[in-house]
């Protein structure tokens, strides 16, 4: 059987769901076995290569590039898995989503406790290279369509294990109580 | 047999409960659990939730606020029909969207009720989009704060969080969804640690929390961790 191909992602989240895939401890083998890499953290591709059958989004869209981005593996890949809280529901950079863009930015930049110290000339960042800010964090679903959801902050280990291997074999999926939870 | 006990079937189980007794305590004397958010032990139900809601007689019913009567006897009542269940699970999600639930920082995560239910009905993601409503937490008062982002507005704080004198220190303010939890500030100045404890306890999700006191039970020791919500009460 020829491997499949797992391209991954992180948006705006933190890394923790791209160490819960690494925390499989052993497994790695099996899974390496199991699959092939392509555009992703784990082995730093920058671009896809080729259409790919899994990809794992880790953390939802706060920003103009997150929605490129993920725009980019809905086309290159063939199932889409929204991995983690903030990729399913902004997660807690969505903590800003009741708040006005301008008024985040100021606390951030202007008015926060330590900005008189680091930012003395009161600038707001503005760089065109940097990606435009969205007036709130959406859900990775409300964007693009997602075809599957694996919940929790991190999703425990076994969770995106189970359900890699359920999806790449189609063998039944096998998921105690403790395994689905939400922090 | 005596007068006041009265048969009816759950999913087919044959049942016997007391007259006047609730049908979702009935369930539970039976052995079959119902879910609930707003039934609270000895105090009146308000049936605020509905996700408690049974078929008898082929009838939508809240279980919580259905007296056991005369008439219930050979009733048959449905419970776990994938109808009901269905109905449950949609709930569940309209509660997540309508508030701002971010378990990964909420102190309550683990013992939420809420959250709880929605590990029961497998909920992976609501199936609505979300609200992201602006709500204001109100942490002006010594003992506790109120997070109204996470209210499911069950009114158990309301109906159970009384002083000596029957005054509540918890009431709703405005209607429909302008609607808010607020507490009573000259009341709650002089609070009891215990008293604010037991408004912990009482909330189903992380409105109501205790100040000066942070995430104290490790990640798989909390309430919910290990069992699904309903098994604690049919051990008992
Ligand atoms: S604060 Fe808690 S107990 Fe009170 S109405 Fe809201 S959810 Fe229910």
């Amino acid at each position: 059987m020829s491997k499949a191909i797992v391209a991954t992602a992180s948006l705006a989240g933190c890394f923790g769901c791209h160490m819960s895939i690494l925390d499989i401890d052993d497994k790695i083998l099996q899974l390496i076995e199991l699959v092939e890499f392509n555009k992703s953290p784990i082995d730093d591709i920058k671009e896809f290569t080729k259409m790919c059958d899994v990809g794992l989004i880790e953390g939802g869209c706060c920003n103009s590039e997150n929605i490129e981005n993920l725009i980019n593996f809905r086309k290159n890949c063939k199932i889409l898995i929204s991995v983690g809280e903030c990729a399913i529901m902004g997660g807690l950079p969505a903590l800003r989503n009741g708040i006005p863009i301008k008024e985040c930015l100021d606390e951030a930049y202007l008015g926060g406790p330590t900005t008189g110290i680091c930012n003395p000339d009161k600038i707001m960042p503005n760089d065109e290279e940097l990606p435009m800010i969205l007036d709130k964090v959406y859900p990775c679903h409300e964007i693009v369509k997602i075809d599957y959801f694996l919940p929790g902050c991190p999703p425990r280990a076994e969770l995106i294990w189970e359900a890699l291997t359920a999806l790449l074999t189609g063998k039944e999926m096998n998921l105690p109580y403790e395994v689905i939870k939400f922090d | 047999m005596s007068d006041n006990k009265i048969n009816f079937t759950i999913d087919g189980k044959q049942c016997i409960a007391e007259e006047g007794m609730d049908l979702w305590k009935a369930a539970m004397v039976n052995g079959i659990f119902i879910p609930y958010f707003c039934h609270l032990k000895d105090v009146i139900p308000a049936g605020s939730c509905r996700i408690c809601t049974v078929k008898v007689n082929g009838r939508c019913m809240a279980a919580c606020t259905t007296p056991i009567t005369k008439d219930m006897n050979g009733a048959v009542v449905e419970n776990e029909t994938p109808q009901l269940e269905e109905m449950r699970k949609m709930i569940v999600e309209l509660l997540f969207v309508e508030g701002n639930h971010f378990c990964p920082s909420c102190e309550k995560s683990g013992n939420c009720e809420l959250q709880a239910m929605a590990y029961r009905y497998k909920m992976m993601v609501p199936q609505f989009s979300y609200n992201f409503p602006l709500r204001k937490v109100d942490a002006s008062t010594p003992k506790i704060y109120l997070d109204r982002n996470r209210c499911i507005q069950c009114k158990k704080c309301i109906r159970a969080i009384k002083d000596e004198q029957g005054r509540s220190y918890f009431a709703f303010y405005k209607r429909g969804n302008k609607l808010e939890i607020h507490i009573d500030h000259e009341l709650a100045a002089n609070m009891s640690n215990e008293l604010a404890q037991t408004a912990m306890d009482t909330c189903p999700v992380g409105a109501i929390i205790r100040k000066e006191k942070g995430f104290d039970t490790p990640i798989g020791k909390r309430k919910f961790d290990k069992e699904p919500i309903g098994t604690e009460f049919l051990k008992k």
